[in-house]
């Protein structure tokens, strides 16, 4: 290995001085661009090591002149976002939810918003589907307990549903007849029987017969003379297709004997007003909301001064 | 067949005058010369063709209506149409556009075969705008000679200036190259007073800033380069001609030997029509010589053509000594027979292929544009929840729905439905109360509605039951369309 450098003839250029087996390697200079381009990369860096966040220290790191975060990005991110929203949100709040069906494009906004919001608050027990599951109510069907118009969806979401501390819930509570022994079990598989055949789900028997006299006795006082339930009081209907719990004949005994019921919070006080609003709004338009009493109330002249919506969708349903 | 005779060695390796091959050469700037001809004035006018197509095309109005741009031919990205004078495409019906560029692939690769490289020669727009560059150059710096002096002269004042004025020309022609182009993706006369004003979109002024900077620095300064080495397209011209097809032939047959006329006074019979004047190559403008054969560098201007039939006529010769020729024709004249006829030539298997794919390509498309609905349903059953029970013991399912109208008008549309035993359909502007089997809605002018779309049957059934979806324009039966869906209901116990 010869350590003396030597310049190559041909090229002119010197050699790095190691020679291998005759092998030996030039010491070609970096080209000039090349060089440039480091020191620039170099002031670069200097400027970004200033300017942005970059050493890091036991607990952080160097903060850099422009203060800039991720989460502080993401952070004005939102707050861009939510000041964009804000007319939308204030527009919310001060219609009145009985005219809402009458601004369809405030409407689908408050429906698109719902969407959000049911994701985060109220797919823990509706399903993300909002379909619930034995306990919880569908939202999209078309039996509801408390009411599905939009005001009275709206009215369950604020004031929530069995809320011991809250006066404007909405409250009632099925006495529970086999556990407190009011009703004895006899007395109950006689009352699941007519209860059954009000939907139809078993024909007329004694024991229905017998069951039909408990019925009027026990139940007819929340559930009406003819079993269509009351949504004064939040007492289902049991002549239709749907329930809660199930119309079995071991979920009836079980709903009878140990009363079952659920409890929703009041979103009154966890979420602000066009929050809940759009959530009205979207749990109405899942396919079974209900007419408002109120909207015929409404004159043409609002609905004139809403201006056509988003999306031009004319006219509804046509009979054939 | 036949290339080894006809052409004879005149690209080999051993005629060039410097035999040292080097890996890396500097450009040698081309400066082509002045030259009148019938090829020169042809490339004026298709030059004059093309630029005007280029430039006014946007600025053509088509009355659409109220509802759609009356922009003839619009690119609108924004709004994903694309609008050609009476033909409007939406984004799903791109393969029309992917149809006129296999059209416009197949009409090249029926040109080269029949004409060569004329695309090269005349109306690519490298060539166009190198042409435009190079008239630039001679009106600020003179003709040839006088360039080329130029080019070779220290930098002075004087020549700094010169070549400032003549590149703020280019940048001048280079920025309205980019600018005429981004009026094809918007209006155009609304654009134009956006640009100036500062209120056009960043992409519109990124597009006219990267289209200047691309045509200043390949048309002012790439040129030949752009044809010789990046173009793809002289390689696969190359493999798409043959004996048949026409390209610039020097016919050295009767040039070679070439000599001046000096030398031919004074041995008569010892040389050929050559006069060795050198012209051909100083009107060249991708600078190469055409009598070392045909090679990549020769765009079939034919300016040569031009060049040395001006050179016979001054020498009294007979024309055409650099010619339009096909292989064959040039075998046969070599052979001293006549041309075969230009029927011949032009109607042969290949190019009587090419037309007819042509053709059917176009015709097919034709007859697409002519037959295509313009209205479209697509529906999309509801995945969670799969079916909803209702109160009455019936099952409602929903659906999302899309009712496209490529029409520029707002129609009125009437969505059906298809056997389902006992079942009503709605949306969600109506309701299940008087609910039917069939539901109209109006969708705005060329747009897409979306709806959400209930139906309803008894709860008694299969568990999965097909049906569809359909859509008809109330105005007219014949415009409908439909979508096959399925029905779910609960699992029976």
């Amino acid at each position: 290995m010869s350590e003396k450098k030597r310049v190559d003839e041909p090229t002119g250029t010197e050699t790095v001085g190691h020679e291998w087996d005759g092998i030996e390697e030039l010491d070609t200079p970096m080209p000039r661009w090349w060089v440039w381009t480091f020191y620039a990369t170099i002031i670069w860096a200097i400027g970004y090591v200033i300017l942005y966040p970059a050493i890091p220290l036991v607990n952080s790191a160097t903060e850099g002149v422009f203060g800039w975060s991720s989460r502080g990005d993401y952070a004005m991110q939102v707050a861009a976002r939510e000041k964009e929203l804000e007319p939308i949100r204030q527009a919310l709040v001060s219609t009145d939810i009985r005219k809402l069906n009458g601004s369809p494009e405030l409407l689908q906004q408050a429906i698109e918003g719902g969407r959000s919001a049911f994701k985060v608050h109220c797919v823990q027990c509706h399903g993300s589907g909002a379909a619930g599951s034995a306990g919880y109510p569908n939202l999209n069907d078309d039996d509801w307990l408390w009411g599905g118009d939009l005001e009275a969806i709206e009215y369950t979401l604020i004031h929530g549903i069995r809320n011991p501390d809250h006066d404007n819930t909405r409250f009632s509570q099925m006495p529970a007849f086999g556990r407190d022994g009011i009703l004895q079990p006899g007395q109950i598989a006689d009352l699941v029987s007519f209860v059954r055949t009000l939907s139809g789900k078993e024909k007329s028997s004694a024991a229905a017969g017998r069951g039909a006299g408990l019925f009027a006795e026990n139940c007819a006082v929340c559930h009406g003379p003819d079993g269509k339930g009351s949504r004064d009081l939040g007492a289902p209907n049991l002549t239709d297709a749907i329930s809660l719990y199930g119309l079995d004949r071991a979920s009836l005994t079980n709903t009878i004997t140990n009363s079952r019921y659920g409890v929703m919070p009041r979103w009154g006080q966890r979420l602000d007003p066009a929050t809940i609003r759009m959530l009205a709004a979207y749990v109405h338009s899942l396919g079974g909301g209900e007419t408002l009493p109120a909207l015929e109330d409404v004159s043409e002249d609002t609905l004139d001064q809403v201006g056509d919506g988003a999306r031009n969708i004319g006219t509804g349903n046509e009979q054939s | 067949m036949g290339l080894e005779t006809s052409v004879p060695v005149m690209n080999n390796p051993e005629n060039f005058p410097d035999p040292e091959v080097r890996l890396y050469e500097k450009r040698k700037a081309v400066h082509p010369q002045r030259i009148d001809g019938k090829f020169r004035r042809l490339k004026w006018v298709i030059m004059a063709l093309t630029l005007a197509v280029y430039y006014i095309t946007p600025w053509i109005r088509w009355d659409r209506g109220p509802y759609a741009p009356n922009q003839a031919v619009l690119v609108d990205l924004a709004n994903r149409r694309f609008y050609m004078f009476g033909i409007e495409i939406w984004p799903h019906e791109f393969y029309y556009v992917a149809g006129l560029l296999v059209m416009a692939g197949i009409g090249l690769f029926l040109l080269t075969s029949a004409v060569g490289r004329a695309w090269c020669g005349y109306a690519c727009p490298q060539t166009v705008w190198t042409d435009v560059f190079q008239h630039v150059d001679r009106f600020v710096d003179g003709d040839r000679n006088a360039r080329m002096r130029l080019d070779k002269a220290p930098w002075t004042a004087h020549k700094t200036v010169r070549r400032l004025f003549k590149w703020s020309i280019y940048l001048f022609i280079a920025f309205w190259t980019g600018g005429a182009w981004i009026m094809y993706f918007a209006d155009a006369p609304t654009l134009v007073v956006d640009f100036w004003t500062g209120q056009a979109a960043p992409v519109a002024y990124a597009s006219v800033a990267i289209l200047t900077a691309t045509t200043f620095i390949f048309g002012g300064f790439m040129r030949e380069q752009v044809c010789i080495y990046m173009c793809p397209w002289p390689r696969i011209q190359t493999a798409m001609m043959d004996e048949n097809s026409l390209t610039v032939t020097y016919k050295d047959w009767r040039g070679e030997p070439r000599g001046s006329l000096k030398k031919a006074e004074a041995h008569p019979g010892s040389f050929g029509d050559c006069v060795d004047c050198n012209q051909c190559v100083a009107v060249c403008p991708t600078g190469i010589d055409i009598r070392e054969g045909p090679q990549i560098g020769c765009i079939t201007c034919a300016l040569c053509i031009d060049a040395c039939d001006r050179v016979m006529a001054q020498v009294g010769r007979p024309r055409g000594l650099i010619d339009y020729a096909t292989l064959e024709d040039s075998e046969l004249e070599m052979a001293g027979k006549p041309h075969s006829p230009i029927r011949k030539t032009l109607f042969r298997p290949r190019t009587i292929l090419y037309t007819s794919i042509w053709c059917a390509i176009g015709l097919a498309m034709l007859f697409a544009l002519g037959n295509r609905t313009r209205i479209d349903i697509s529906a999309n059953h509801d995945r969670n929840p799969v079916y909803v029970q209702l109160a009455d013991g019936h099952v409602r399912n929903s659906y999302t729905v899309n009712l496209r109208n490529m029409e520029n008008r707002p129609r009125e549309m009437i969505i059906g439905m298809t056997a389902l035993e006992g079942g009503v359909i709605w949306s969600n502007e109506g309701s299940r109360e008087g609910a039917g089997q069939r539901l109209t809605t109006t969708v705005s002018a060329d747009s897409v509605a979306r709806l959400r779309v209930y139906v309803a049957a008894p709860g008694t059934g299969p568990e999965r039951e097909d049906f569809a979806l359909t859509v008809t324009a109330a105005d007219d039966p014949e415009a409908r369309d439909i979508d096959e869906v399925f029905f779910e209901r609960p699992e029976t116990d």
